[in-house]
């Protein structure tokens, strides 16, 4: 042991700074708006042409139950519906492939694991708000959706807020569909 | 191996102890702050020149969705709103609430916390409320 005085001296330091890693500190600047967030306003936003907050809000709950959503709770006076919904998450090509590695890894006789690490399961969070435009003709709807994907070991493989533009695409077309029966009692 | 290193190496062991022993938790770790209560509240805290609660409350949420939160909770009575975001691995709550303060001004108070951590750093809540004045067109004041 003592031959190597060099290395004797470098392990406690290393050793330290792992100790000190442990107490991790919080990141800074996470609450500056991104570089991109007026065009993510554009995807999350859209406007109707009615002063009826209250037929909005009926309609939000409703296309959100259509999608499945349970409510998790509102606030009708200010114009916020947040809801949550479990989904399944596998994707067959990320399966299929994981299987494959898993086999040839199986064959050349190792236990990669790679399909535990496959995703499974998803929840999906979404928060509307409705509110009055700054000229009080519209309403302003604006919804954000975050998911939390699960794997195959019932560990979390991502948490993420969906930026993708057919999601919220679709969540449009359900409302404006909802306003119009809404509007016509069906 | 000689005197010199034996010694290195027991400070070593022990500064690693007290180091480990800061990490452990106990249910007083829960109530700890590292700024005073005042100064804590200078920083999370500005004043605007306004009584329009609702707006002000409708301000702060699209502010937070602007900052890629979704809005868990809000309470136009109490005046809070709470939401949450992602950041890594990690997830950011803050709850912001907003009340009167005398007959012409809103106190509104950010207040977050990054995984288990209370976000105590005075730059982050700037930036927030950077972004909230120019929502609001209306100059956010330091609370004293």
């Amino acid at each position: 042991m003592g031959k190597n005085p060099k290395l004797l001296k470098i392990l406690p330091v290393a050793f330290l700074c792992l100790c000190l890693n442990g107490c991790v500190s919080t990141p800074k600047g996470f609450l500056k708006p991104g570089e991109g967030y007026l065009q993510k306003r554009q995807l999350q936003m859209k406007q109707y042409d009615t002063t009826n907050e209250e037929q909005i809000m009926a309609a939000v709950a409703g296309v959100l139950q259509d999608l499945g959503f349970t409510l998790d709770e509102s606030e009708t006076e200010l114009g916020l519906v947040s809801a949550s919904k479990k989904a399944d998450a596998t994707n067959k090509v990320q399966v299929t492939g994981a299987i494959l590695f898993d086999v040839l890894g199986a064959l050349g006789g190792n236990y990669s694991g790679n399909t535990a690490q496959c995703d499974k399961s998803q929840t999906v969070k979404a928060s509307v708000i409705a509110k009055p435009s700054l000229e009080g003709k519209k309403i302003v709807v604006r919804v954000t959706f975050q998911r939390i994907v699960w794997n195959m070991s019932n560990q979390i493989n991502r948490i993420e807020t969906i930026d993708d533009p057919v999601v919220y695409q679709k969540f449009y077309d359900g409302l404006s569909k909802a306003i119009f029966l809404e509007a016509e009692k069906i | 191996m000689s005197r010199r290193i034996r010694r290195y190496w027991i400070l070593t062991v022990i500064l690693s102890v007290l180091i480990l022993a800061g990490c452990v938790t106990t249910a007083r770790k829960a109530f700890e702050t590292d700024e005073s209560q005042v100064e804590l509240r200078s920083i999370q805290t500005r004043a605007f020149d306004t009584t329009d609660k609702k707006k002000m409350m409708q301000t702060v949420i699209s502010t937070m969705q602007d900052l890629d939160f979704v809005i868990d909770k809000a309470d136009l009575t109490l005046g809070s709103v709470t939401g949450s975001k992602f950041l890594g691995y990690n997830s950011v709550t803050m709850t912001v609430t907003v009340r009167p303060r005398g007959e012409k001004q809103l106190l509104v108070r950010a207040n977050a916390q990054y995984g288990v951590q209370n976000v105590e750093d005075a730059a982050t809540y700037q930036d927030f409320f950077n972004a909230l004045e120019k929502a609001i067109f209306l100059t956010a004041q330091q609370v004293d």
